[in-house]
């Protein structure tokens, strides 16, 4: 089970395109989702339904496609090849504009993806311009004064019970601002996939060669981030290996100073002793995780400095040298 | 685990299956849209006829176009189409194969929208329900209403809640008669395209056989090799980076050799494979004047000779290989960066 999970992952990784391809039809799932979990509601007042309509329509789409943005990886791999220092590696405006129409595109399906439901369910355009109807296409609302017409426009979408008797006409309201609504839906769903086939169709026949360079060199930059990522992590955790030996090998030289009678050198296995380090009872234990709490190790793991025992609490011991907390190199200025 | 790589390699090794496989799920994702979308009918004499058909018609365009759009040989196609001849010769008969293998998949969603349509019967009922025949099925000679009144309460048989024409013409008896052309035109549009995709199955293969299998096996093979052209310009990739981050330690530490002379040679006995791995960074101002370095000052994509035959700069930077540069070349050099 474990292993099929596993496989999955490696298969969906393996290519960091089908990544972000996953990652925004995931997002694209989730705004339809979320678009029908989101009990709309609206004012039914004259002021604030195109406001509420509106923002319903338009703000969640851009936090949709910020969340897109956010979500690739790519973004990142971009801002900071733009932003580097030239160095000894020229920059290619090329790679970087790739990258950046690939993460749009991304980013801009699940906002896309919500505008269109919302538009061919049709309840927000009918909160947003129920109330800038022309009344006079309608029987019932024509009798009426021009305020409470606002205010029986701006009840159409809120289905309240005293609308009864204006049955017909808000019905007919509803049913027309619907229709053109869905109308919209459909009509924006249409242009962006002639745009989106256009775009696919058309694009080998522009340039093939420097598309290709481009987008080989966006993933050479993406593999060698992550292969110097993974050379640090493998370097630090030696360095952090190494380092805490040498806090141990210090520990134990120092206790072996200061203990007058020497933990007796039994017939016990070579290699337990070795892991035991010398530190062999509850206070030493202690005072290991008091200095290592206290006095950390300086991050220097060359040979010099680990002659030199650490521990600051015994003022009476004599010593060859000051404690150091840096590096014994001369420090640079720019650290 | 051993059935799921098969699946995953044997969807992943032809384009065509897994071809196969979006489009079964588009036929699904189009029923399913279609009973998700809330069909409603404006009632209205001008407005229907463009919005009934423009839900028939719309929307199996846009999945029409979906289908070309998800399929990934489409800009093979475009490329094959495009490119200069080179050593290799062009063959229309694969161009030809490909798009056709891909307009029939395709046609598959939208064929089941229409049909789904046609067969609810929505549809017909709200575009032509001003063309009922009154005559014959209602009240023809019911008087005062002009044309233009007729077409108005005609206009409203979908909308049952706000229908007043119930003296012209029976609401039921428009809606069973419209309903009924409808699915009559709808199983008359599935047995149609049943057939017509049963005869170019079983016709084709008695003409053009031996030209077909050669179509289709090179259009495979164009599909193929772009992938594993693909697979190995990233394999490249990967031992590029690998070695130009190598190559870059090793010079960070010359650098840091050849600046400070005073650095005490590596003990032989801790010449282990742990210190080899720590590429000789082995404090943290070292370390953090290479991370830097890293950012400041990427190195050139030009790997030196001994580790790779010619070096691979960027389009346009042609720097011919150079020898391991001398100490005090590196030294100056690292002082101008900081």
């Amino acid at each position: 089970m474990m292993d099929r999970f596993r496989m999955i992952f490696q298969y969906f990784q393996s290519n960091s395109e089908s990544v972000m391809n996953g990652i925004c039809g995931l997002l694209t799932l989730a705004s339809i989702k979320m678009y029908t979990c989101i009990e709309f509601s609206c004012p039914c007042l004259p002021q604030y339904n195109m406001a509420y309509g509106l923002g319903i329509m338009f703000v969640p789409p851009i936090a949709l496609f910020l969340c897109g943005l956010i979500l690739n990886r790519q973004s990142l791999v971009m801002l900071e090849e733009w932003s580097r220092p030239q160095g000894r590696r020229k920059k290619d405006l090329a790679v970087i504009r790739y990258l950046c129409s690939s993460i749009m595109q991304r980013a801009m399906v699940a906002p896309a993806a919500w505008i269109i439901v919302t538009l061919l369910d049709g309840k927000c355009l009918i909160c947003a311009f129920s109330g800038s109807m022309d009344p006079e296409n309608f029987v019932d609302f024509a009798s009426a004064s021009p305020v409470q017409v606002q205010q029986l426009l701006a009840k159409v979408p809120c289905k309240d019970e005293e609308l009864m008797r204006n049955n017909t006409s808000h019905k007919a309201v509803s049913s027309y601002l619907r229709c053109w609504s869905q109308a919209l839906g459909w009509s924006i769903l249409l242009i962006l996939i002639i745009a989106a086939f256009l775009a696919r169709w058309l694009r080998p026949c522009f340039n093939q060669a420097a598309l290709m360079q481009a987008r080989h060199w966006s993933n050479y930059i993406d593999i060698e981030q992550k292969i110097f990522e993974e050379t640090c992590c493998e370097h630090s955790r030696l360095f952090a290996h190494k380092c805490i030996l040498h806090f141990f090998e210090s520990m134990r030289q120092e206790i072996k100073l200061h203990s007058f009678s020497l933990p007796r050198q039994g017939k016990g296995t070579e290699g337990e002793e070795d892991l035991l380090r010398g530190i062999t009872d509850q206070d030493q234990v202690n005072k290991l995780l008091k200095t290592w709490y206290y006095e950390k190790p300086p991050l220097d793991v060359s040979k010099a400095t680990q002659r030199h025992p650490l521990g600051q609490e015994r003022s009476s011991l004599p010593r060859a040298d000051s404690p150091r907390t840096g590096s014994q190199f001369p420090q640079h200025s720019d650290v | 685990m051993d059935k799921f790589r098969m699946i995953f390699q044997f969807l992943q090794s032809n384009q065509e299956s897994f071809m196969n496989g979006i489009c079964g799920i588009m036929a699904l994702a189009s029923t399913q849209i279609y009973s998700a979308f809330d069909f409603n009918c404006p009632c209205l004499p001008r407005y229907n006829l463009a919005y009934g058909l423009g839900i028939l018609l719309v929307p199996p365009f846009i999945l029409f176009l979906l289908g070309f759009v998800l399929n990934n040989n489409i800009s093979m196609l475009a490329e094959e189409w495009r490119r200069p001849r080179g050593q290799r010769r062009k063959d229309p008969a694969v161009l030809r194969y490909m798009f056709c293998s891909m307009a029939q998949r395709a046609m598959i969603a939208p064929v089941v929208w229409v049909s789904v349509t046609l067969l609810d019967g929505k549809c017909i009922t709200c575009a032509f329900c001003t063309s009922v025949p009154v005559e014959t099925l209602g009240n023809a000679s019911h008087p005062g209403l002009s044309q233009g009144d007729i077409k108005r309460v005609l206009a409203r048989i979908p909308c049952k809640e706000i229908y007043d024409g119930q003296e012209l013409i029976a609401n039921e008896v428009a809606v069973r008669y419209l309903r009924c052309i409808s699915q009559a035109l709808g199983w008359c549009f599935v047995l149609l395209m049943t057939m017509l995709a049963f005869l170019v199955r079983s016709l084709r293969p008695c003409f053009t056989q031996a030209a077909f299998l050669k179509s289709r096996y090179w259009s495979h093979y164009i599909d193929i090799e772009r992938k594993l052209f693909d697979e190995t310009c990233t394999e490249h990739a990967r031992s590029f980076a690998k070695v130009c981050i190598q190559q870059f330690f090793e010079s960070m530490s010359t650098d840091l050799v050849a600046a400070h002379c005073h650095l005490p040679r590596k003990d032989p006995e801790d010449a282990g494979e742990a210190t080899e791995k720590l590429l000789g960074i082995t404090d943290w101002d070292t370390m953090n004047t290479a991370l830097k370095s890293w950012h400041r000052c990427k190195p050139a994509l030009n790997l030196h000779p001994p580790a790779l035959p010619t070096g691979n700069g960027w389009a346009g930077e042609g720097q011919p290989p150079v020898h391991p540069p001398v100490p005090q070349k590196e030294m100056a050099a690292y002082y101008s960066w900081v």
